[in-house]
């Protein structure tokens, strides 16, 4: 399937957001699948049509061969298809995963912090500065964005050209 | 934007719900999934709903940009203001027990999940709010023939 048109892969990739955002729920994850659902087919969607409205609708066909790009990415999804068989089964509580601080979190969340939802525990008290620097990575993320964008629209430019014509 | 009567009402009708869902996603957090970051997200969709229809003037009048560029910085230092807090009182760094009692260390641990999530909420919808002007900003306006 080929799809020349931007706006409709950009309607897909909400769709495969949300629909990914309801797997999490199925694998017991809520607070991924609300980020995902906000953040990925929210958002995202919407920065990505703002995105469309500067450019264009259509992509331009490609100058070069698609041999290379096809090989790329047939090599990686085998690598990660390979990687699979050495995950541990869904849901096993036997994995590393489990047995290393998840259970001192559930078992000292309740004595210590007090909050039902652990999640929130480890995210905000025991892993507080992991979390400060997700804070910063969105704060340099959006002063970047602005720095960037930010004092240059398109009527200024025009005037700042026809100046230039002059 | 004159005309699409049926979409500037249900909007206006939809931000009033979304805002309060997002400050219950904020302050809920505790009890149930959701957080300082999901909140931020859905309290800025509140705004940027407001932007697509009515028009960044609008949007612009509503939260100055100077307003939201401020909270991007305020809500990062409120977080990183109480590990800071906390380690004047003798604490570690983001040890929230420093802000209470030092015989109830779990009301402290509420009142930071509390101060830290509200700055991660602040500074995600700031943020949200700033890159969306930012995009909306450089592309010309839609005219309401275009529709």
């Amino acid at each position: 399937m080929k799809l020349r048109n931007l706006f409709a892969v950009v309607m897909l990739s909400g769709v495969f957001s949300l629909l990914s955002a309801g797997l999490f729920v199925a694998m017991d994850a809520v607070d991924v699948a609300f980020t995902e659902a906000a953040v990925g087919a929210g958002i995202s969607t919407v920065l990505m049509l703002g995105t469309l409205a500067l450019t264009h609708q259509e992509e331009k066909p490609a100058q070069h061969s698609r041999a290379l790009p096809f090989l790329v990415v047939f090599v990686t999804g085998a690598a990660l298809l390979y990687g699979t068989a050495d995950l541990p089964p869904f849901g096993s509580a036997n994995t590393p995963v489990q047995q290393h601080v998840a259970p001192e979190y559930i078992e000292r969340t309740p004595e210590e912090i007090d909050v039902p939802n652990i999640v929130t525990a480890v995210l905000a008290s025991y892993r507080g500065y992991d979390t400060l620097g997700e804070v910063v990575v969105i704060f340099t993320a959006g002063i970047a964005v602005i720095v960037l964008l930010h004092g240059s629209s398109r009527p200024r430019r025009r005037e700042e050209d026809e100046e230039a014509e002059t | 934007m004159d005309h699409h009567f049926i979409l500037r009402v249900v909007a206006k009708m939809l931000m009033p719900p979304i805002m309060l869902y997002a400050l219950y996603v904020q302050f809920h957090g505790d009890f149930g999934p959701g957080g300082g970051f999901q909140a931020g997200v859905i309290f800025a969709v509140a705004f940027i709903l407001y932007g697509l229809v009515f028009g960044l003037d609008s949007l612009r009048r509503v939260v100055p940009p100077a307003i939201v560029r401020a909270g991007i910085a305020l809500g990062t230092l409120l977080y990183a203001g109480t590990g800071i807090y906390s380690f004047f009182k003798g604490k570690n760094y983001l040890d929230y027990s420093a802000l209470a009692d030092a015989d109830n260390p779990v009301a402290g641990q509420h009142l930071g999940i509390l101060l830290v999530e509200a700055g991660v909420g602040l500074t995600v919808a700031s943020v949200m709010i700033a890159v969306f002007v930012a995009f909306a900003a450089r592309a010309p306006e839609i005219k309401d023939t275009d529709w």
